[in-house]
C-alpha cells in the first residue's frame, strides 16, 4: 500500500465532472507526477488531497488514515507540505524569519500563545533556520525581506520551508511554472537532491515535460477528470494514448 | 535589560523619560504669555495624551501586526468605563479593583465580538466590528439605561446598567461596601490608589512659568509604560511573528501547519484588554461614563491616530495619539479674536483677509486641518510620523557621513 492512497474520488462543480472515479496511488518514497492537458482536473485533485477542497465521493488515505474533512493546516500538521504555483511565501518578513515560522510549526503546533518569550532566544529554531538557508545557499540573504527576492530564490526558500517541517510528502503544483530555464534547472536541481538526502515522497504536477522526465519514477495521466495510464517514464513517452490525450483524436 | 534586546531598551527609557518630564516639556511658554495657550502641560490633557496612547498601543497590536482593522474598538473602552463605575459604586474608590475589571470584562467582551467578527476578513471583518460597536452603543445608550427597580424605587439601578445618555454617575447612595461611603464633610469620594487621590495636583512655579504635578496624571503615565513594556515583548516574540505572518500571507500560514483564527483571537482579545484598561483609566481620572465613548467616531479616531502615527510601529500609535488629542485642545481653541491680535501688525484689509483664511481651519474647524494633515501623511508618508522621523535621521547620517568622508579625504592630501 503507498503513503497516499486516492479511492474512487469524484467531484463534480454543477454539470462538471472535474474528477470521475480517480485512483491513485503513491508509492513511499517515490517522485510521482501527475500530468495532463488542461482542464483535465489535476488542481481539482491536488486540492482535495490537502483539504481545500473535499470531494463528493471517495476517500483519500494518508498512512492508513483519511485526510478528508480535516482542516488543511490539520493535514499539514500530519506530515503533507504543500509548494504552490506562485510562491506562497511570507513577503513583509525577513528571509529568516520565513524559516523559522514552519520550523515553530513544527515544534509548538497550530496554536501557542508564546506572546513573552523573546524569539531571539529561540536559539535552536534559529540555528535550524540558519543551518537551512545555508544548504538552500541562501544565508546571504536571511536578513533581506523575502519579498524582494528573484522569483527562482522565492521557489527555493518555499520548498525549504516545506522541507523544514520534515514532511513525509510534499506536494509540488507546476514548481516551475513562468520560470526562466536557468531557475528551472535549478529547481530541478535542488529536487533532485531533496530526493536523494531526504526520506521523501514527492508528487508533482506539472506542465513541463523537461521537469517531469527529469524527476519522475512514476506517471499518471489524467484526461477529462480520471486516470488515463499510469507507469514508469519510459513507458509514458511513446504511449498512444497519452499522445491521443495531449494533441486529440486526429493526431 | 528587561529581557528587551538594546535598542528597545533605548526606546523605552526615552518613552519613560518623556512622559516623566512632560509637565515641563510641554509647558514650554510662560504662563503670561501669548503663546501659553499652546501650553499642554495641565493635567487633563497631559491624561489624555496617556491614556489614548494606551488604547492606541493596543489598537497597534491587532491592526498593526494582524492587519485586521477593526472598527468598533470604542465599544471596548465604554465596557472598561462601565465596569470600572461599578466597581466604585459597588466596592469603594480604589482605582487597582476597577482596573482590573475593567481589563477584565472589556477582555470578555472582546472575546465575544472577536469570536464571532473573525469569521471573516478585511471589510467585512471590520463591518461586523463596526456593527458589535454600535449595538454596544445603542445597548448602552437605551435599553441598558431603562429603569430596573420600577419606576418607585430609587435604587442602584434606578437608571439601569449604564445611565442612558447622561452616563452613569457616582451617588451619595452607593453602597461602597469595602470604602467609605461619603467622605468627612459629606461628599462622594474621589478615586484614588490607597489613599493617594486621582485628581490631586501640585504646582510648582518657576519664575513665570508653572508646572503642575498631577498624581492621576502620573499614575496613568506609568500604567502606560507598563502597557508599551508588554507591547515591546508581543512585538519582539515568536507569537508576534506568527500575527506579522497573518498579515503577510494568511494562505501560507494555514499550510504550514498553523491556525492563524486563534492567533488572531489572542490579538483582538489583547488589544481589546488594552482598550479596556484606558476606558477604566478615564473612568478613575474622572468618574463618569457615558455612551458617547462607545460611538462609532471613537472608534475611527483610533485608526487615524495609529495610522498618523505608523501602523506597525510601536512609538507611532502613541505619537499620533498625543498630536491628535493635542489638536483637538488646543487648535481647536484659537478663535477669530486670538488671531486678529496675532496679525494685529498687518494693515487693516490685509489682516482680515489673512484671518479669513486662515479661520477655517482653527477653532471648530480643526478637524479641517486634521484632515489635511492625515492626507499629507497617508500619500506621502505611508509609514506615518515615524517615517518622517526615520527619513529625518537618515539625511542628517547621511550628511554626517559625508563631512566624514571629505575630512578622512582631505588628511592624506596634507
Amino acid at each position: 500500500m503507498g503513503i497516499l492512497e486516492v479511492k474512487n474520488v469524484n467531484k463534480r462543480f454543477g454539470g462538471l465532472q472535474a474528477l470521475g472515479d480517480v485512483n491513485l496511488s503513491v508509492a513511499e518514497n517515490t517522485v510521482h507526477a501527475i500530468i495532463g492537458p488542461n482542464g483535465a482536473g489535476k488542481s481539482t485533485l491536488l486540492n482535495c488531497l490537502i483539504g481545500k477542497l473535499i470531494p463528493d465521493t471517495g476517500s483519500v488515505l494518508f498512512q492508513g488514515q483519511s485526510v478528508l474533512g480535516r482542516k488543511p493546516y490539520e493535514i499539514n500538521q500530519m506530515g503533507i507540505s504543500r509548494v504552490f504555483q506562485t510562491p506562497e511565501i511570507f513577503g513583509d518578513l525577513t528571509v529568516l524569519e520565513n524559516m523559522m515560522i514552519p520550523i515553530f510549526a513544527k515544534r509548538d503546533g497550530v496554536f501557542r500563545m508564546h506572546a513573552f518569550e523573546d524569539t531571539s532566544n529561540e536559539r535552536e529554531i534559529v540555528e535550524q533556520a540558519e543551518s537551512m538557508l545555508e544548504d538552500l545557499n541562501l544565508q546571504d540573504q536571511r536578513h533581506m525581506h523575502s519579498a524582494s527576492m528573484s522569483r527562482g530564490n522565492k521557489r527555493r526558500l518555499e520548498i525549504g520551508m516545506c522541507l523544514a517541517q520534515n514532511p513525509k510528502l510534499l506536494l509540488l503544483d507546476e514548481p516551475t511554472a513562468g520560470m526562466a530555464r536557468a531557475d528551472t534547472n535549478n529547481t530541478i536541481d535542488l529536487l533532485k537532491q531533496i530526493k536523494d538526502e531526504r526520506d521523501i515522497t514527492i508528487a508533482i504536477i506539472e506542465h513541463d515535460m523537461h521537469v517531469v522526465f527529469s524527476l519522475a519514477e512514476r506517471i499518471t495521466v489524467l484526461a477529462q477528470g480520471s486516470p488515463l495510464v499510469e507507469d514508469t517514464p519510459e513507458n509514458i513517452k511513446g504511449h498512444p494514448k497519452v499522445r491521443e490525450a495531449y494533441l486529440g483524436e486526429t493526431a | 535589560m528587561f529581557g528587551l534586546a538594546k535598542k528597545d531598551v533605548t526606546l523605552l527609557l526615552i518613552v519613560a523619560a518623556l512622559t516623566m518630564l512632560a509637565p515641563f516639556i510641554l509647558n514650554p511658554f510662560p504662563v503670561d504669555s501669548a503663546m501659553a495657550q499652546f501650553n499642554a502641560g495641565y493635567p487633563d490633557l497631559m491624561q489624555r495624551f496617556v491614556i489614548f496612547g494606551i488604547f492606541a498601543i493596543g489598537f497597534n497590536i491587532l491592526f498593526g501586526l494582524t492587519g485586521y482593522l477593526s472598527f468598533g474598538h470604542a465599544a471596548f473602552i465604554g465596557v472598561g468605563s462601565y465596569a470600572a463605575m461599578w466597581m466604585f459604586k459597588l466596592f469603594g474608590m480604589n482605582v487597582l479593583p476597577a482596573l482590573t475589571l475593567a481589563v477584565v470584562m472589556s477582555g470578555l467582551f472582546a472575546l465575544l465580538i472577536g469570536y464571532v467578527s473573525l469569521r471573516r476578513s478585511g471589510i467585512y471583518f471590520s463591518i461586523l466590528t463596526l456593527a458589535f460597536a454600535q449595538m454596544s452603543y445603542a445597548l448602552a445608550y437605551s435599553v441598558l439605561a431603562t429603569d430596573m427597580d420600577g419606576p418607585d424605587e430609587q435604587g442602584l439601578l434606578q437608571k439601569g446598567l449604564t445611565g442612558g445618555e447622561t452616563g452613569l454617575q457616582l451617588t451619595l447612595q452607593d453602597p461602597r461596601i469595602l470604602g467609605q461611603q461619603t467622605t468627612a464633610d459629606g461628599g462622594i469620594p474621589v478615586p484614588n490608589l490607597f489613599g493617594l487621590e486621582m485628581r490631586s495636583a501640585t504646582e510648582m512655579v518657576m519664575g513665570d512659568w508653572v508646572f503642575t504635578f498631577s498624581a492621576g496624571y502620573y499614575f496613568s503615565a506609568v500604567v502606560m509604560l507598563i502597557a508599551f513594556y508588554l507591547s515591546i515583548r508581543i512585538f519582539r516574540s515568536p507569537f508576534g511573528m506568527m500575527l506579522r505572518a497573518i498579515k503577510c500571507n494568511n494562505t501560507r500560514m494555514t499550510y504550514t501547519g498553523l491556525n492563524a483564527r486563534p492567533y488572531a483571537l489572542a490579538a483582538f482579545v489583547i488589544s481589546g484588554m488594552y482598550a479596556g484598561l484606558a476606558g477604566g483609566l478615564m473612568a478613575s481620572m474622572d468618574p463618569l461614563a457615558g455612551p458617547e465613548r462607545m460611538f462609532w467616531t471613537a472608534s475611527g479616531e483610533v485608526v487615524l491616530m495609529t495610522i498618523l502615527g505608523g501602523v506597525g510601529t510601536l512609538i507611532g500609535p502613541v505619537l499620533g495619539a498625543g498630536v491628535i488629542k493635542y489638536m483637538e485642545n488646543i487648535v481647536s481653541k484659537i478663535n477669530s479674536d486670538i488671531l486678529h491680535s496675532w496679525f494685529a501688525f498687518l494693515p487693516d484689509g490685509l489682516e482680515d483677509l489673512v484671518v479669513t483664511m486662515i479661520y477655517p481651519f482653527v477653532g471648530k474647524g480643526w478637524h479641517l486641518t486634521l484632515g489635511l494633515m492625515f492626507m499629507l501623511v497617508v500619500i506621502f508618508l505611508p509609514g506615518g510620523l515615524v517615517e518622517g522621523g526615520q527619513r529625518v535621521a537618515r539625511l542628517f547620517r547621511r550628511k554626517k557621513a559625508k563631512e566624514g568622508k571629505k575630512s578622512t579625504q582631505s588628511t592624506p592630501a596634507e
